[in-house]
């Protein structure tokens, strides 16, 4: 019980944020009205995906540094999480869109770029199922996946800034303060993100765990 | 004394209170959805279903802990 506090303390997060999310009062904006609640949900799948995704990143340098084949499980079930909190982001995302901006998808940098991105990291598991030989499976998709987190980086992040975007947060820098966010947003708006965060993590270590235990399995047979 | 600091807390709370409800009025907001309560309506349906992954979150959990464990005791 004690390791597994910040499990506690995700579903209280993301709890909190689903029942005040839809209580607090709002400000009021043309075009989104109530839908502006979205950023409640819609938003901390993207930050939970950058934070999953990096931390596959990360586990793939690990495993080029040490060879270690515990590495390469946590670098493929992270991203595996990643590409489902990227597919609930971009559907939330598409609704959205279509009551707000009229379309379900729009030839938005930030749009198509996340599209790109995900296909990307489709072709991370292609790559995975076709190399039969585990080391060379698990280096080559470490390479691999390295490159498609930092394309990742610069089609989410650094290509939208550059260009003008319908999606909020982009073109020229970005601050804070740009999201119009006010001070009772703000109240819900980080526990979610955190919360969702911490429930992602939550998720990819029951992934982790599974992987471990059919690996040993598979070896004591 | 007491009575009058209670009495000034409660104003202040009202204060905020009134404050805190009242919208914008320019756009249209949800805000007859709030006296109707049945808003509230929504947020228990999707408080259930996220309690109800929980759940079976923490089951999942526990499964593959006991099987850790058996596998722990084989060795």
């Amino acid at each position: 019980m004690k390791q597994n506090w910040w499990k506690i303390l995700g579903a209280v997060l993301v709890l909190y944020s689903i029942i005040s999310g839809f209580i607090f009062p709002v400000p009021a904006q043309a075009i989104l009205h109530e839908t502006i609640r979205n950023l409640y949900f819609h938003v901390p799948m993207w930050f939970s995906m950058m934070t999953i995704l990096g931390v596959s990143a990360v586990y793939s340098i690990k495993y080029l540094s040490n060879s270690k084949f515990d590495n390469d499980i946590v670098a493929a079930q992270a991203a595996n999480v990643g590409m489902l909190l990227g597919i609930l982001g971009l559907t939330t995302g598409s609704m959205w869109a279509r009551y707000t901006w009229g379309a379900w998808w729009v030839a938005d940098v930030k749009l198509n770029g996340v599209a790109v991105s995900m296909l990307i990291y489709l072709a991370y598991f292609i790559l995975r199922g076709s190399i039969d030989e585990e080391q060379k499976r698990a280096r080559i998709s470490a390479v691999y996946n390295i490159f498609a987190f930092v394309l990742y980086i610069v089609f989410i992040m650094v290509l939208p800034r550059l260009n003008d975007s319908l999606h909020p947060g982009n073109g020229g820098n970005p601050g804070f303060n740009k999201y119009d966010l006010d001070s009772t947003m703000r109240t819900v708006f980080y526990p979610a993100v955190l919360g969702w965060i911490l429930i992602a993590v939550w998720v990819m270590t029951l992934r982790i765990r599974t992987e471990r235990l059919k690996r040993k399995t598979l070896f004591n047979e | 004394m007491n009575k009058l600091k209670h009495i000034f807390l409660f104003a202040f709370l009202l204060m905020g209170l009134s404050s805190w409800t009242q919208g914008a009025g320019e756009v249209e907001m949800a805000d007859s959805m709030y006296q109707s309560g049945k808003i509230y309506v929504v947020v228990t349906v999707l408080a259930i279903i996220f309690v109800g992954i929980l759940v079976y979150l923490i089951m999942l959990d526990r499964k593959i802990r006991k099987i850790e464990k058996e596998l722990k005791n084989k060795e």
